[in-house]
């Protein structure tokens, strides 16, 4: 079955996670919700982003900067990883995330690693032709 | 395969021909859910479409085409798969197909007719999901319900044949990777995405009807693919009222068509059309379709839209028309979808219904908003009811304001004559 990763983008001027009880409780009944459908595969919430540090390599020089790669006016919050036969079903579990009234959720198919791997091997097997 | 042929009966060149035209769109559909693949389906039949080209003349026309043309698309598609390792679920449609294959040669079998007809509406509401941008979902439409050529409709929407071809492929890989189903939706979103399939079947249709560029054939071409498909949705889903409405609304602008552009190209407006260029079939048509919405009593902006139409139509001439009630529908637009398109129009009517004043006291608001300043349509009307109302010195000063703000030369030359010809007549043009 598919997956699909559900990364949850909030503003940076919005309420921070796991300040306020209510919300709390809003978050841990739709994790549960996902879990009662049968769909939940994995799913966290973030630190927020002064808590981030980028890394890259240039040159074989390794750089870290304090903080996330850019500014920008949402960030991502946190994720969940679902299993779910097609995006209608994907993108109605994503509609019903506590703060998709406010913040906005992208909805990204898993790259199905078996049909990588099936088409490497028929590009060996081209080769050996 | 066990048809009857009948050789000699049709010529193949025009049978195959035929099948293309009206048969084309629904064994697609059924290929796409047998195979699990936009574009392998798509090349199966491409594949099937030669084969018929190759072997009728030689073999007679089956007395099925479609069926022919499925059975035979399905088996390429398999031959396809069989080479096509990387395609993940691969043994699992192999086997589905070889199911599929089996199960049709039974002489007992027999086509489930409702399962096809699903099978063109899954294609449908798949092409216009609204995962995939607009300009894909018109593209797709076009390409896998219509028919048309990448090409055709390249030259139609004014881009680069290369550019049309890449939207297309990448409207097919996001289907694809995305898993977007094959499968009319849910009662729970179902109102939702049919209201984006009506948007993209209007805009196909707007696309043809309004725009003045391009290739004036194509053009006319989408205007009758629109109308195809308002048909099919009609047929397929007679129990939506909008449906209806949208089908009424493109057949009875298109019944205009002809009338709308004179000799030299110039657009001709509705109240200066020669109504014996209209298309009375089309109209006839148009106003069927109205009355089988109209009892559902499901009102919404296709079926208003349609009614205005009807009435304009109905009428032996413009001035006769039901200006009363066309003000009313136009309301109740405004109510439903309120935009200063529809205000102006209502005001229009207003007028014609009951005076330039009752029209210009409709206006009044918009004209306060600061929003529409540079409105165009708004003050050529509000030039023509303050000319109406006999304050030539208003209505100059708005035809001006008409002027400055037209960029299409035909139309500020028919402002300006308005305006000139205002001075020296006076009051004597009042209505």
């Amino acid at each position: 079955m598919p997956q699909y990763m559900l990364l949850i983008y909030t503003p940076v001027d919005g309420p921070p996670a796991g300040s306020d009880p209510e919300q709390s409780a809003k978050w841990f009944e739709y994790t549960q919700s996902l879990m009662d459908a049968g769909v939940h595969v994995a799913g966290d919430a973030l630190q927020g982003v002064d808590s981030a540090t980028t890394v890259r390599v240039r040159d074989g020089e390794t750089q870290i900067i304090d903080g996330p790669f850019a500014e920008t006016k949402e960030f991502l919050a946190g994720y969940y990883l679902l299993d779910c036969p097609d995006l209608d079903t994907a993108l109605g579990h994503a509609a019903r995330i506590p703060n998709i009234h406010y913040g906005s959720t992208e909805v990204r198919p898993v790259l199905d690693m078996s049909a990588v791997l099936a088409e490497a091997g028929q590009g060996q097997a081209t080769q050996q032709q | 395969m066990h048809d009857e042929r009948r050789p000699g009966a049709t010529d193949p060149a025009a049978a195959v021909e035929l099948a293309f035209r009206e048969e084309r769109a629904a064994v697609l559909a059924t290929l796409i859910r047998h195979v699990g693949d936009f574009q392998l389906a798509e090349d199966a039949l491409q594949d099937a479409f030669a084969a018929a080209v190759a072997t009728w003349p030689r073999d007679g026309v089956p007395a099925n085409p479609g069926a022919w043309l499925t059975t035979t698309a399905r088996r390429r598609a398999i031959d396809r798969l069989r080479r096509a390792r990387s395609i993940a679920d691969r043994a699992d449609r192999l086997a589905e197909l070889a199911r599929l294959d089996a199960h049709e040669n039974r002489p007992d079998s027999s086509v489930d007719e409702s399962a096809v007809e699903d099978d063109r509406l899954r294609l449908i509401f798949t092409c216009c999901h609204p995962a995939l941008a607009l300009p894909a979902r018109v593209a797709l439409t076009l390409r896998m319900l219509g028919g048309l050529t990448t090409g055709e409709i390249a030259r139609a929407f004014l881009v680069a044949e290369p550019t049309m071809g890449q939207r297309l492929s990448r409207a097919k890989r996001k289907i694809a990777d995305a898993h977007i189903p094959y499968r009319v939706p849910t009662d729970d979103v179902l109102p939702d995405r049919l209201r984006g399939v009506l948007m993209v079947v209007y805009l196909i249709f707007n696309e043809g009807y309004e725009a003045s560029e391009g290739d004036r054939l194509v053009r006319g071409e989408l205007c009758s693919e629109a109308i195809r498909l308002g048909r099919l949705l009609a047929k397929l889903m007679p129990d939506d009222a909008e449906v209806w409405g949208l089908l009424a609304l493109m057949l009875l602008h298109d019944a205009r068509r002809a009338a709308r552009v004179d000799a030299s190209g110039r657009y001709v407006p509705l109240d200066e059309q020669d109504r014996s260029l209209w298309d009375q079939g089309r109209i006839r048509e148009g106003l069927r379709a109205l009355e089988r919405g109209l009892p559902l009593r499901r009102p919404g902006p296709y079926q208003l839209q349609a009614a205005i139409s009807a009435l304009h139509v109905e009428a032996p001439s413009p001035e006769e028309a039901d200006w009363a009630q066309i003000a009313q529908l136009y309301g109740a637009l405004a109510r439903m979808q309120p935009s200063p398109v529809v205000e102006v129009n209502r005001a229009v009517a207003v007028a014609f219904a009951s005076g330039a004043d009752e029209g210009l006291a409709v206006l009044a608001p918009l004209l306060d908003d600061p929003a529409l300043d540079r409105y165009q349509p708004l003050h050529a009307a509000h030039a023509d009811l303050l000319r109406r109302a006999g304050d030539v010195d208003g209505a100059a000063r708005a035809y001006t304001r008409a002027v400055e703000l037209t960029s299409n030369a035909v139309e500020r030359a028919e402002l300006e004559r308005r305006r000139d010809a205002l001075h020296g007549s006076g009051r004597r043009f009042a209505r």
